[in-house]
């Protein structure tokens, strides 16, 4: 049978009012080197039996391996708990619920995540979550564009490194509205001065990592403290884990973040390939009326019940139309909840020693590194749980070798130019022991010897 | 019925206008402000802004709609009405008087004469 309603007469006519051929050339944008037609090694028509036999074959090809990138997802010990509760039918729901009368425990649920994330950030409100972490970044730009008032610059500045899909992604996503984007690249320690001598005109927000992508540490406070001298806002960019152990971005410098966004995927959420992840986004009171996305509060019923409903909606898309605050349409509401269970499970005691352990593995990864003659830990201090090494031959030769040795090395920082090219991003957490520390240096250093 | 003042100039977008010693003071119409219900937020335009004739420049938002409000006449905005920021019900309880949203400096003061007389947009309504 057919799944989708409209007969050929329906197409044709739709086809016709917007004036093209067919449906195909709706997706003529797309690049033909990234599109796939049809399945080459799958024949047409097979059996369930004969696809399942198929897949396990493919399956197989994954490895197992040792896991010591980061780089923006990051692997943690996830309790069973959490998604056995949320695998139960009540939660298992990707969908934002509208319908107050018929959602009181999925409500209370984002209510719950809201007040985790806006505890977390120290920030008075949080939304009910974003696509992923760099859509969340986008669109926190786009608000502060919106919400700074005291200046009609549409430009942003980035406070050196961070992840370059995200520059990516941003750049898709403020491209066309007028947003100019300068990253300022700083020094290691991410001095203020470097800021000042780059950034001349007025800008309206400045985008500060903490920790950035190479794991380094910046220095928030300054940052906040001249970003607000100049009348920008300050959009902190955070991971989560790492919250429980770094100063709220509520706190930095004299008046603290306006925004925090970032991804949520190390609060429970698989690594699964990349996907799917969560993004969250908090902001200060004042700036709640700019904030994108679905927003659950707590309120009474006219019997004086609390009840929970959605909020502060009426400037989103299904009332605004075209004039909306964001074209955010849901949220992640299954790996919110899993987020909220996992915090849930944690407490603050439990995601400061799961942000400490992996702090710890870090630094004794580091200590270890040192005995490796042949390799150089770039930024030896100021890492929160991943850092830079650099090693005697190109990273990539280095990371296919320790991968066919059982180790997934690190990432390739390649990405970022060719002075990179013999630089690997390596992180530990704390679901490595003192053996996968020790396997980690044995592999490199044979790898190091086989390139 | 709604009330429209006999001593104002009024637009087809629902704004009022109320010219007085070379300085226009608008606000939004009794018609408006009962169409929207109650008002939960203004976001009033930046003062000394420079404004042209039928921009977008400040949102009324109810608890069902958030809807702009444009600017009748072109030149600057020299004063906003700052306590709606605390009291923004002050549109609906009084939307000709203590309601009142923003006061522009009109670059061309004969354009007040393009706006609708009370009885134009009396007729409009119906």
């Amino acid at each position: 049978m057919s799944f989708t309603p409209h007969t050929p007469e329906d197409i044709a006519l739709m086809l016709n009012s917007i004036g093209i051929d067919s449906v195909e050339q709706l997706f003529d944008e797309i690049p033909s080197a990234i599109r796939i037609e049809g399945l080459p090694d799958l024949a047409d028509g097979i059996n369930e039996m004969a696809m399942g036999r198929e897949i396990k074959k493919i399956s197989a090809g994954n490895k197992n391996l040792l896991n010591f990138i980061g780089a923006g997802a990051y692997q943690h010990h996830i309790p069973s708990a959490v998604w056995q509760l949320a695998g139960r039918g009540e939660l298992l729901t990707a969908y934002t619920p509208y319908q107050a009368e018929a959602s009181q425990g999925s409500l209370q649920i984002i209510f719950e995540f809201q007040t985790m994330i806006a505890s977390l950030c120290g920030m008075d409100v949080a939304n009910a979550s974003m696509y992923d972490g760099a859509s969340a970044l986008a669109e926190s730009i786009l608000m502060a564009v919106r919400a700074n008032k005291k200046t009609t610059s549409k430009k942003i500045v980035i406070a050196d490194s961070i992840h370059p899909c995200y520059l990516n992604v941003m750049n898709s996503i403020t491209r066309y509205q007028g947003i100019e984007i300068q990253c300022v690249e700083t020094d290691r320690y991410n001095d203020v001065n470097t800021l000042k001598s780059a950034a001349h005109e007025s800008f309206a927000a400045v985008v500060l990592p903490q920790p950035n992508f190479l794991g380094q540490l910046t220095r928030v406070d300054a940052i906040t403290d001249w970003a607000h001298q100049h009348h920008a806002l300050v959009i902190g960019l955070v991971n989560p884990v790492t919250l429980g152990l770094l100063k709220e971005p509520g706190s930095w410098g004299a008046r603290g973040a306006d925004i925090v966004c970032g991804e949520g995927q190390p609060l429970g959420v698989p690594l699964a390939g990349g996907g799917p992840y969560f993004g969250f986004m908090a902001c200060k009171k004042q700036f709640i009326r700019q904030m994108p996305g679905r927003i659950v509060g707590k309120t009474t019923d006219t019997n004086g019940k609390t009840g929970y409903c959605l909020t502060l909606q009426a400037r989103e898309q299904h009332i605004r139309r075209s004039k909306a605050t964001s074209n955010i349409c849901t949220n992640q509401g299954l790996l919110m909840t899993v987020a909220t269970i996992y915090m849930s499970l944690l407490g603050p005691q439990g995601l400061k020693n799961v942000a400490i352990k992996s702090h710890q593995n870090t630094a004794r990864l580091i200590e270890l590194l040192n005995t490796v003659k042949q390799v150089h830990c770039v930024y030896a201090d100021n890492f929160c749980h991943e850092m830079v090494i650099q090693v005697p031959s190109s990273a990539k030769s280095v990371l296919k070798k320790m991968a066919d040795r059982g180790v997934a090395g690190g990432y390739d920082l390649a990405t970022l130019g060719q002075a990179w090219a013999d630089k690997l991003l390596v992180c530990s957490t704390e679901v490595h022991n003192e053996n996968d520390l020790q396997q980690f240096i044995t592999v490199l250093k044979t790898a190091i010897e086989d390139v | 019925m709604s009330d429209i003042k006999d001593n104002l100039k009024y637009t087809q977008t629902h704004e009022w206008v109320n010219f007085d010693n070379a300085i226009a003071t608008v606000g939004i119409t009794d018609q408006a402000q009962h169409l929207l219900g109650e008002l939960v937020y203004v976001e009033l335009p930046e003062q000394g802004r420079e404004v042209s004739m039928g921009e977008e420049i400040c949102v009324v938002e109810s608890t069902k709609a958030a809807s702009d409000v444009y600017a009748p006449i072109a030149g600057k905005i020299i004063a906003v009405n700052d306590a709606l920021e605390e009291h923004p019900e002050l549109v609906n309880q009084s939307p000709y008087a203590d309601g009142w949203l923003f006061k522009i400096e009109p670059n061309n003061p004969n354009e007040i004469d393009q706006l609708m007389t009370p009885a134009d947009y009396k007729n409009s309504l119906d």
